[in-house]
């Protein structure tokens, strides 16, 4: 059963490889909404550092939706999410190796794009760790959640809008804990609590989010 | 001698439309069951329902006995369901999804003997999105082999086919039934096996005749 889960995340990495210009989509996708507030708010150090951690927050939460509808639908379309299901592992870890593929191919580039665009916004240096902190922390829960707006969405007319709306409202708790945590580090304050709670949510969805994507993708396939 | 797979009173709805009701159906080890129908008559429905795919109003499908739905995954473990679509990855080569769909099932052993089987053999390396719709019928076909369950469950397996392939096939099918295999099949004519039973869904359309108009898939 794990040897099929492996297989399942190989052979989704193996094809986001082959469609690697998809991956460069979304981090060019990143780097260039970010690089717009500048142009936006005019290059004034002191507005563009108080903004910088919200506008990457944001700009991520945005980026992240873009990937997510080729999360199942694909899979949907071609028939191989019967395949999937019927095969030997519970769909709960489908999901789950599902989910473990796409935040490797749009979560993690995020992560490493991040802080390169930090700098650009001129965000004080004692943002930096607890930006990267944050992001690693943060970006599977996105991944996860996301997960269960792609599934529900499944065989929906313009899915992606509709992803957005349920999905964008259900990112705000980790926006405000994410931002909070790089202010705090900035202001030197504790970071601790705010990484607990990223934490937190982060467990909370680990199992309740392939759950909730498993039961959505079930009622799909009817 | 009971039968190995068998449905009863079978009811099954789609979108408040009845598909098909009061159907029953039993087969037994080396049995081939062909589904007849006009389109939208509900054979992919059914087809559907006895791979535990979508649920039943009401009704039983037995497999050894036991209810399907008491356990879904051991009953499809034991079975290998061919739909419309191929089920494939354009960007990955043959092998690879092959060996994926084999993984799936935890069943690797079969897969070079699968692709020989269906003339495969030589496209190995060429990625899905280079073949043509019937070398990808193919391949889903091989899938049959590499799964190695022992019921297989085909909607209308012969699209796109040539007569070689058909031909191809129809032994598979043999061979598979002479090792006691069971195989369900909803087809056009195109493709013959040596004494099936036969289902035809319009005896079992609801009350009123009318057929509904979105044909289900």
């Amino acid at each position: 059963m794990t040897h099929a889960l492996a297989q399942i995340l190989l052979r989704d990495l193996k094809l986001a490889m082959r469609q690697s210009s998809d991956v460069a989509v979304l981090v060019m996708f990143f780097v260039i909404t970010v690089s717009l507030f500048p142009f936006a708010v005019g290059p004034e150090p002191g507005v563009l550092a108080r903004i910088a951690a919200g506008v990457l927050w944001v700009t991520a939460l945005l980026a992240t939706m873009l990937s997510l509808d080729r999360l199942f639908q694909s899979d949907f379309d071609d028939g191989s999410l019967d395949l999937l299901v019927m095969s030997a592992p519970p769909l709960e870890l489908i999901v789950l190796a599902k989910v473990a593929a796409h935040w490797l191919v749009a979560g993690l580039p995020l992560i490493v794009a991040a802080p390169i665009l930090a700098v650009a916004l001129r965000l004080p240096a004692d943002g930096f760790l607890v930006l990267i902190a944050v992001m690693a922390i943060g970006t599977p829960t996105l991944s996860l959640i996301g997960a269960v707006g792609a599934a529900l969405t499944l065989g929906a007319r313009s899915s992606g809008v509709l992803i957005s709306l349920l999905v964008l409202p259900l990112y705000i708790p980790v926006l405000i804990f994410g931002v909070a945590a790089i202010d705090a580090g900035i202001a030197g304050l504790v970071v601790r609590p705010h990484l607990l709670i990223l934490g937190a949510m982060l467990i909370a969805a680990l199992p309740l989010a392939p759950w909730a994507a498993a039961t959505a993708l079930r009622q799909a396939l009817t | 001698m009971a039968k190995r797979f068998s449905g009863n009173e079978l009811v099954c709805v789609r979108g408040e439309k009845t598909v098909f009701e009061r159907l029953s159906f039993s087969v037994s080890d080396g049995d081939a069951l062909v589904l007849r129908g006009p389109n939208a008559s509900g054979k992919s429905s059914l087809l559907r329902v006895m791979a535990g795919l979508l649920q039943l109003e009401s009704g039983a499908i037995l497999w050894n006995e036991r209810d399907i739905t008491d356990d879904l995954h051991l009953h499809r473990a034991s079975l290998h369901y061919v739909g419309h679509q191929n089920a494939l990855k354009p960007l990955l080569t043959v092998t690879e999804n092959l060996a994926f769909a084999a993984s799936l099932r935890s069943s690797e052993n079969g897969c070079s003997n699968a692709l020989e089987t269906f003339a495969l053999a030589n496209l190995a390396d060429v990625p899905v999105r280079l073949l043509s719709a019937g070398q990808r019928r193919r391949l889903t076909l091989a899938r049959l082999i590499a799964s190695q369950s022992r019921l297989w469950l085909l909607d209308e397996p012969t699209t796109s086919l040539d007569e070689e392939a058909v031909a191809t096939l129809q032994s598979v099918i043999s061979s598979h039934r002479a090792e006691g295999g069971i195989v369900v099949l909803a087809a056009h004519g195109a493709l013959t096996t040596e004494s099936p039973s036969e289902l035809d869904l319009r005896s079992f359309a609801p009350l009123g005749g009318a057929q509904s108009e979105s044909a289900p898939t």
